[in-house]
């Protein structure tokens, strides 16, 4: 719009031009406000977590003392109790260790998906992929209560091997989606082309079309990672003993005891989490955008 | 040159049978199906059939102790939906489900609108207030709740403290005499808290959907409409809305889900509290399934999102097909 | 001895589409054999059913007298470039030209020799290091020539390598290529919308029409004897002049159709005498065109610029063409006829 404005204005005359100026002052002001208003509503929490972590106990439970200032130093006690006298470290492991397993099992299963859905299923491929992606729509809330039984039969309750399991039902659907975006980009030529220069088509799919798709499969690697770690419910429900849980049932339950409240562990173990995960989530944000707009725009 | 052509022997060599076998993998018909078995088996064994199991479930008589439907005996027929519905917790669940959802999303769609213009505009640290805005998205949200919880607390929630120190809170100010508010102790405060949780949860992904839709309009159309002297006001509600009505629709569906079948909100801000008012779907599912172990009344509980869902993906399937022909 | 044969070669991509529709086609071995038709007449996807990319509806392929129908494009012997060349972006000039010769498991040595060799012939040596994103569209076609010669194949398929390139590039590149054909002499089957290419390179040309094979001949053929006015109207530029005449349509070339003027006589034996009206004339540089009218029909004469007509914007003028570069089709079917009687065109001028 701004750009717009400027070539307008070259051809009005002068007098005319005040109408069309880019933006005044007081838009700027309001701008600017508005998108501090929005951070700040956005970030605050966050903001609160990280300055609570670092206070003292004596800072902190002094309702007169301003939370957003430190009254005392601030402490680096929180974090080493939080690391030393919780199960934090093991929930942490666990957590990644089941990410692990899952972006194995949703590359594995995701890659041949999307492809079979891009390139060899024809006019019905498209629709079966938004089949696929509808089911990320079935909400884990729904699916948490006959899961649990199904967990109980293969006896992997009270085992994050159980979350392994299932995670995989959300990122699969999401990600096939995602990576058959990134396989309509890749020219049916060049497989073709190394199908004529000697290879089988599972060959030339492996020398041409994942190497030129590694940004794509890089992307599905991120999400079912950050997916995972973002997931609370069926972890609430699956996983009961403080040795097998991931962090964010981990951090709730084990760090909150009964009405005792450790604050600033918690805020800590919140922050520590949180701000990797949306750093990470930030840098394949648009492609992911790309996958939610259904289409309907171009990422 | 009318080459002299010469024909091959109307009986020539064709590859004989048992080689064919190797190249079965080569056949489109083969391996299209071969590659998508694993996913295809992955989501029918594990959403396909525990979403039968849950319907199973609604119409029997399992629990955590006895997880299994052994014989038709185990079949109660509408009994758990005649409890439930005779539950005055679950019709406020209900209802409770219904009001933040539609609450929560009609402020998502206004403030997804404005901040969306704001982030279209360029000016300085725009990327930082990029990521900030996306934080209540990016992070997982029971520890961002957990965040929420904390700033809401009853004694030291530091809302409360800014509140007193600009006379609002306290002795002889309007909000007091206390010099809490106990957001999360009183029914209305709690609801709104819930909902004001939710809008702060989606609106990141409103926005940048609709960001993207912002950025996808054609740059002719905005400069016709530019040239032919329209305001920018007049240019936004006459032209950029209108374009964008497809794109905000994806975006309030996909809240609409996200919102509607959240169980994380309201179970770490209030566990459901100040007695069950801020109760929803998910949470009583979860009381009275898990935590409970009345299974089969917690999957009963839970079905009453499923016309939601389901008016959902019909709206989704019309507007990606509606995108595609275009 | 033929190198590729189809019969009855038939694709169906559902009822109602029928890309390619029994074509019978023989190509000898060296041979240069161009597939010329409009977008969509089949072209594409039949060099794509010889090529194993696309599996045929019903009928054979032969390739060196084997029927390769079963077999899969690395099982064919064959090399093809595609219109986009297909370079694989994430290697460079060499891994792109070695790819083949690593698939059919050659040691590094015999591969470096013959790398070398089919750079040397292309004159791309200097450019094996580099990736496809770094050159231009004309290297790019010469790297994909380079990666098809070194499988050393029964026949090259080409699809339309040229139509990337811009149009000065275009000519020398039709050149080269033509020259590179006829020196390794391996049978090429060139698949064109361009007739000038056709024209130029094919020593056969087949020019296809909604699945049909409307004529197969050298462009010599192709040109003068056209079997048909499809062939007539898409080969040509401008096409060939179509005139009813009762129940057929008198063709003539545009370059067959000259002004007749005082100090040119003619006996009327020989030549046919057509009064036009509404002349313009367009002056193209090397030549000129002009149009007008013969009972409401559109008719084009091709000059040399430096012939002066002397035809005034609007008037009319009397033309006259060969009765030996006559060629007649009937009305109806569109095909070549023997002319049922001497034609005298409803503007003809009594002389």
């Amino acid at each position: 719009m701004v750009t717009t404005a400027d070539r307008t204005m070259a051809h009005l005359p002068d007098e005319d031009s005040g109408k069309y100026r880019v933006m005044t002052i007081g838009a700027r002001v309001v701008l600017y406000l508005l998108a501090l208003l929005f951070a700040a509503f956005a970030a605050i929490p966050f903001i609160w977590m990280i300055i609570t972590s670092f206070k003292t106990d004596q800072d902190l439970y002094n309702p007169n003392h301003s939370p957003f200032e430190f009254t005392t130093p601030p402490t680096l006690h929180n974090y080493t109790l939080l690391f030393t006298s919780t199960h934090y470290l093991t929930f942490i492991a666990n957590t990644l260790i089941v990410a692990l397993l899952v972006v194995v099992i949703t590359v594995a299963a995701v890659v041949p998906a999307a492809y079979s859905l891009t390139r060899l299923a024809g006019r019905w491929g498209e629709n079966l992929g938004i089949l696929i992606f509808l089911v990320y729509l079935v909400p884990p809330t729904l699916l948490f209560i006959p899961l649990t039984g199904v967990i109980a039969d293969i006896n992997l309750q009270n085992s994050w091997w159980s979350l392994v399991l299932v995670y995989p039902t959300f990122t699969i659907p999401f990600c096939t989606w995602l990576m058959m975006g990134f396989f309509k980009s890749v020219p049916w030529e060049i497989e073709e082309q190394a199908m004529i220069d000697g290879y089988t088509r599972l060959g030339a799919i492996w020398r041409t079309v994942i190497p030129i798709s590694i940004p794509g499969i890089l992307t599905i690697v991120i999400f079912s990672f950050t997916l995972t770690m973002h997931e609370f419910v069926y972890a609430l429900a699956f996983v009961q003993s403080s040795s097998q849980k991931t962090v964010s049932v981990g951090v709730f339950t084990e760090l909150i005891r009964g009405d005792v409240y450790f604050w600033q562990s918690l805020m800590a173990a919140a922050a520590l989490v949180a701000l990797p995960v949306a750093l990470l989530y930030n840098f394949f944000l648009d492609r992911f955008i790309a996958g939610f707009t259904l289409g309907a725009v171009k990422g | 040159m009318t080459a002299p052509v010469y024909a091959a022997p109307a009986n020539a060599p064709v590859e004989p049978a048992t080689k064919q076998g190797r190249f079965l993998l080569e056949r489109e018909g083969v391996l299209g199906p071969l590659l998508l078995l694993p996913a295809v088996v992955y989501i029918l064994a594990l959403v396909g059939f525990p979403l039968i199991l849950a319907v199973l479930y609604a119409f029997s008589d399992v629990t955590v102790g006895s997880p299994h439907i052994t014989s038709t005996k185990d079949f109660v027929g509408l009994a758990n939906f005649r409890v439930i519905l005779n539950d005055p917790v679950f019709r406020e669940a209900l209802r409770n489900t219904i009001v933040f959802t539609v609450v929560s999303q009609v402020i998502v769609v206004v403030l997804a609108t404005i901040l969306g213009l704001v982030l279209a505009e360029d000016f300085k640290g725009k990327r930082l207030v990029r990521f900030l805005i996306l934080l209540p998205w990016t992070t997982p949200i029971a520890l961002s709740v957990l965040g929420w919880f904390w700033m809401l607390d009853s004694v030291y929630s530091p809302i409360d403290y800014v509140m007193r120190e600009v006379g609002l809170l306290g002795p002889h100010t309007p909000f007091g005499p206390a010099r809490n508010m106990y957001w999360l102790g009183k029914t209305n405060l709690a609801q709104a808290s819930v909902i004001a949780v939710h809008v702060w949860r989606t609106l990141p992904l409103a926005t940048v959907i609709l960001l993207a839709g912002l950025s996808s309009i054609p740059k002719d159309i905005v400069e016709a409409a530019n040239m032919d002297g329209a305001s920018y006001w007049r240019t936004l509600f006459k032209v950029k809305l209108p374009l964008l009505t497809p794109i905000m629709s994806v975006a309030i569906l996909f809240s609409i889900i996200f919102t509607f079948t959240d169980l994380s909100v309201s179970l770490v801000l209030t566990r459901g509290g100040p007695v069950n008012d801020t109760q929803v779907i998910a949470t009583w599912a979860y009381f009275k399934g898990i935590q409970g172990g009345n299974l089969a009344q917690g999957a009963a509980i839970a079905l009453f999102m499923v016309p939601v869902l389901v008016v959902i993906a019909v709206l989704m399937l019309r507007l990606a097909r509606r995108t595609e022909t275009t | 001895m033929a190198v590729v044969e189809t019969r009855k070669l038939t694709k169906r991509f559902s009822d109602e589409v029928v890309a390619v529709n029994e074509i019978d086609l023989r190509c000898v071995d060296g041979e240069f054999l161009v597939l010329l038709g409009p977008s969509g007449c089949g072209k594409t996807t039949l060099l794509r059913m010889i090529g194993g990319l696309e599996q045929p509806t019903s009928g054979e392929i032969l390739i060196a007298d084997r029927v390769v129908n079963n077999l899969p494009p690395r099982a064919r012997q064959i090399a093809m470039v595609f219109q986009s060349y297909a370079l694989y972006p994430h290697m460079s000039v060499y891994e792109n030209i070695a790819f083949p010769l690593k698939a059919a498991k050659l040691d590094k040595a015999a591969q470096r020799e013959k790398i070398a060799w089919a750079a040397s012939i292309l004159g791309i040596d200097e450019l094996l290091k580099r990736k496809p994103r770094q050159l231009s569209g004309g290297q790019r076609q010469r790297v994909a020539l380079a990666r098809a010669l070194v499988r050393e194949p029964n026949v090259f398929l080409l699809d339309e390598p040229l139509s990337n390139l811009d149009a000065q590039r275009r000519a020398s590149a039709r050149d080269e290529l033509q020259v590179f054909q006829k020196d390794i002499g391996t049978t090429t089957i060139y698949v064109t919308h361009d007739q000038v290419e056709a024209m130029g390179m094919g020593d056969r040309i087949a020019v296809i029409d909604s699945g049909h094979i409307r004529q197969l001949g050298t462009p010599h053929e192709i040109y003068e004897e056209p079997a048909d006015t499809f062939v007539a109207t898409f080969v040509g530029s401008p096409p060939m002049n179509l005139v009813p005449e009762g129940d057929e349509l008198v063709g003539f070339r545009p370059e067959a159709f000259y002004p007749i003027t005082a100090d040119t006589p003619s006996d009327t034996s020989s030549v046919l005498r057509v009064n036009v009206i509404n002349a313009r004339e367009e002056y193209l540089g090397s030549e000129k065109l002009i149009y007008a009218e013969v009972n409401g029909i559109r008719v084009v004469s091709r000059l040399p610029a430096n012939v002066d007509a002397g035809i005034a914007e609007g008037s009319s003028a009397t033309f006259g063409v060969l009765r030996s570069n006559l060629r007649h089709f009937n009305a109806e079917t569109g095909l070549r006829v023997q002319p049922g009687r001497v034609p005298v065109l409803s503007g003809a001028a009594n002389a």
